[in-house]
């Protein structure tokens, strides 16, 4: 065991990769001699050189197209998009060229590239530095989505993704790059696509992830205390989506409530519902909740930012909700 | 500078120059006869401009292009029965009929892509070149773009990179005068496209884009700049393209006389008088390079058109590569 934080397993995942693996590169605002503006990328430089790890222009959609066009031609790049918020500034590399590129070519090409962003909110940085991005992305089949939630995960999680042949989006949440965990010496790439129950409980499934993943966790600490016994499932992957994991949850507990960092329509929390109400239904003893932002934007003064955000509270009234109906 | 080509070189890209021509109008013929689908877009008139590039190419290189994107797929080697099937939305096609008019590809030719967003094939060249200058495998990347896509941001980010890394890459605009229906003067307010470099510190070089021979010569020697550690170019081909935009724009907007004083230098009928001036070439064997042509475009559209369909289980193939590498 290795006791670190999530910011330093990023980056340890980067240095290990880059270290056993010529073909990789990294690249992005300010990653190179600066370290990252979230400190996530110090030394990297340094030990690998100016010619694999570089420092960009405020130039996204450079940024990612370069990507592509290494990928496609031997390299393993991955880039970082310093905000999830700068996805839409990129959005047309990765919609309509890196997601699509194996397929409209009749997969002459594999994509084996990853883009890394901070996102979720939390910080204080406001209206546009603040937002959750894998809703987005989960429209552009061809993309995978990965949203690291402990730092086991944000090292064995990158490392998978930069090992896949697809392209994969790996959002960092940036609440959680102070977290620390003693992270098992042995932990390698992980399979992308596999969820994992965080606490188990036979009352209610709660869905989630990332920073929603540990307000869930606290929940359900709290949950307990009046007998209820909540189910923790931490995603993890986004897509592939393991559904598996979901629905076995539901056929026990019988009960399902979603928590996300999204705003409500067409979050990807209805994803999950649909998915219950689709192969679950009969599990179902009562209604599912979607705990999210409704139509909340994020803002800057603090008490606005933390009623936006599902909270602690706001999970146990929705867990109560489900099992009193 | 004479740039004057050997007699077998000339013969080459002017026969390769009317496979492109009569190729694309017989494409324009099967949509009226619905066996192409959508939209297409013609580069009749520009042929000079893929040729004269793609001459100055060695096998390794890569090319990036646009959705008026047949010439270049042709000039680099496409067989054009590949071409039909993908036209036709065929399994035999280049993309397996996945990608159709727009997005001829092919791997095995350097050709990494037409794009149909404009713009968006800009960074994906500087990514191809970014690949040869990491590995160190002296390959070239070429990205052919409108003048029109000057004025999208992936443009300017990708001269901006690919200026401050030195990148091995030619940034080839077919200045053809109008973006959709809108005439240059009216979206762009330089007239010469390659003024444009200088923001990025390159060398911007204005050619004569229907004399193929003085492409070609403009090309290498941007060509050999960027495989020997020089950086970019921007090259500006001014050309004109004698349809419209698209398939059911008939370019309304041109102003009188203005195709006509093109077609006055057509790039084909250029090389052939210089050819025919030079007694290198006679108005027969001339005749008888375009029905040798003709023939060889009509038994691809007749093979094409006997070729299945993909089979509906392609729908879902290819979205990911499936095979893990864990």
């Amino acid at each position: 065991m290795t006791e670190m934080t999530y910011r330093e397993a990023v980056c340890k995942a980067l240095a290990d990769e880059l270290r056993s693996d010529p073909d990789v590169i990294f690249f992005g605002e300010d990653v190179a001699e600066a370290g990252g503006v979230f400190k996530v990328t110090p030394g990297l430089y340094e030990e690998f050189g100016p010619d694999r790890v570089r420092d960009t222009p405020i130039s996204e959609q450079a940024i990612t197209g370069a990507a592509l066009g290494s990928a496609i031609t031997g390299l393993r790049p991955v880039v970082e998009l310093m905000f999830a918020d700068f996805v839409p500034v990129a959005m047309d590399q990765i919609v309509n060229q890196i997601a699509k590129y194996r397929y409209m070519s009749g997969g002459q090409f594999v994509v084996p590239l990853t883009i890394r962003s901070a996102q979720g909110g939390g910080n204080g940085f406001g209206t546009q530095h603040s937002q959750c991005a894998e809703s987005w992305l989960m429209t552009a089949p061809g993309i995978k989505v990965v949203v690291p939630g402990t730092p086991t995960d944000a090292y064995g999680l990158l490392r998978g993704a930069i090992r896949e042949n697809n392209p994969v989006y790996v959002l960092e949440h940036k609440g959680l790059y102070n977290l620390k965990e003693d992270v098992p010496d042995d932990t390698g790439p992980m399979e992308l696509g596999k969820a994992i129950v965080r606490r188990e409980g036979k009352d209610v499934t709660i869905v989630a992830t990332q920073l929603m993943m540990h307000r869930s966790l606290e929940a359900a600490v709290k949950l307990a205390l009046d007998g209820i016994e909540a189910e923790v499932i931490d995603l993890r992957s986004m897509v592939p989506l393991d559904k598996e994991t979901i629905l076995n949850s539901i056929a026990k507990t019988n009960h399902l409530v979603v928590v996300e960092e999204s705003p409500h329509s067409a979050g990807w929390g209805g994803d999950i519902v649909s998915l219950a109400a689709d192969a679950g239904i009969y599990w179902l003893d009562a209604p599912v909740k979607r705990v999210n932002m409704g139509q909340a934007l994020i803002a800057y003064s603090p008490p606005l930012e933390d009623a936006a955000l599902p909270n602690v509270d706001r999970i146990m009234a929705a867990v109560a909700e489900v099992l009193s109906s | 500078m004479n740039n004057e080509l050997a007699t077998q070189t000339r013969q080459d890209m002017l026969r390769r120059m009317i496979e492109i021509r009569i190729t694309e109008e017989q494409i324009q013929e099967l949509f009226l006869q619905n066996l192409i689908r959508g939209t297409t877009h013609l580069c009749i008139g520009q042929e000079a401009c893929s040729i004269g590039v793609a001459w100055a190419l060695q096998k390794g290189d890569t090319v990036t292009c646009t959705y008026r994107g047949h010439g270049h797929a042709l000039a680099l080697g496409m067989p054009i029965k590949d071409m039909m099937a993908e036209m036709m939305g065929k399994e035999s096609g280049c993309c397996k009929g996945k990608g159709g008019s727009m997005h001829m590809t092919d791997a095995s030719i350097g050709l990494l892509g037409a794009n149909a967003i404009v713009g968006a094939q800009i960074p994906i060249a500087v990514g191809a070149a970014l690949t040869s200058q990491v590995k160190k495998q002296g390959a070239v990347a070429v990205s052919f773009f409108g003048e029109g896509a000057t004025n999208i941001g992936a443009f300017h980010e990708s001269l901006n990179l690919a200026a401050i890394w030195k990148l091995p890459i030619i940034f080839c605009c077919e200045n053809n005068l109008y973006g959709e229906y809108s005439a240059q003067h009216r979206t762009t307010p330089v007239t010469d496209i390659a003024l444009r470099a200088e923001s990025y510190a390159m060398p911007g070089v204005v050619v004569d884009g229907q004399d193929v021979e003085a492409v070609y010569a403009a090309a290498k020697e941007a060509v050999d700049r960027a495989r020997n550690g020089g950086g970019p170019t921007l090259l500006e081909f001014k050309t004109y393209r004698y349809r419209g935009h698209s398939r059911t724009d008939t370019g309304p907007y041109r102003p009188e006389g203005e195709l006509e004083r093109w077609l006055e230098r057509d790039p084909i009928t250029i090389l052939k008088d210089k050819m025919i001036s030079d007694g290198q070439l006679d108005r027969s064997e001339f005749q008888e390079m375009n029905q040798a042509t003709e023939r060889l475009v009509h038994s691809a559209i007749e093979w094409a058109k006997e070729e299945p369909f993909p089979p509906l289980e392609a729908l879902y193939a290819d979205v990911y590569y499936e095979e893990e590498t864990i």
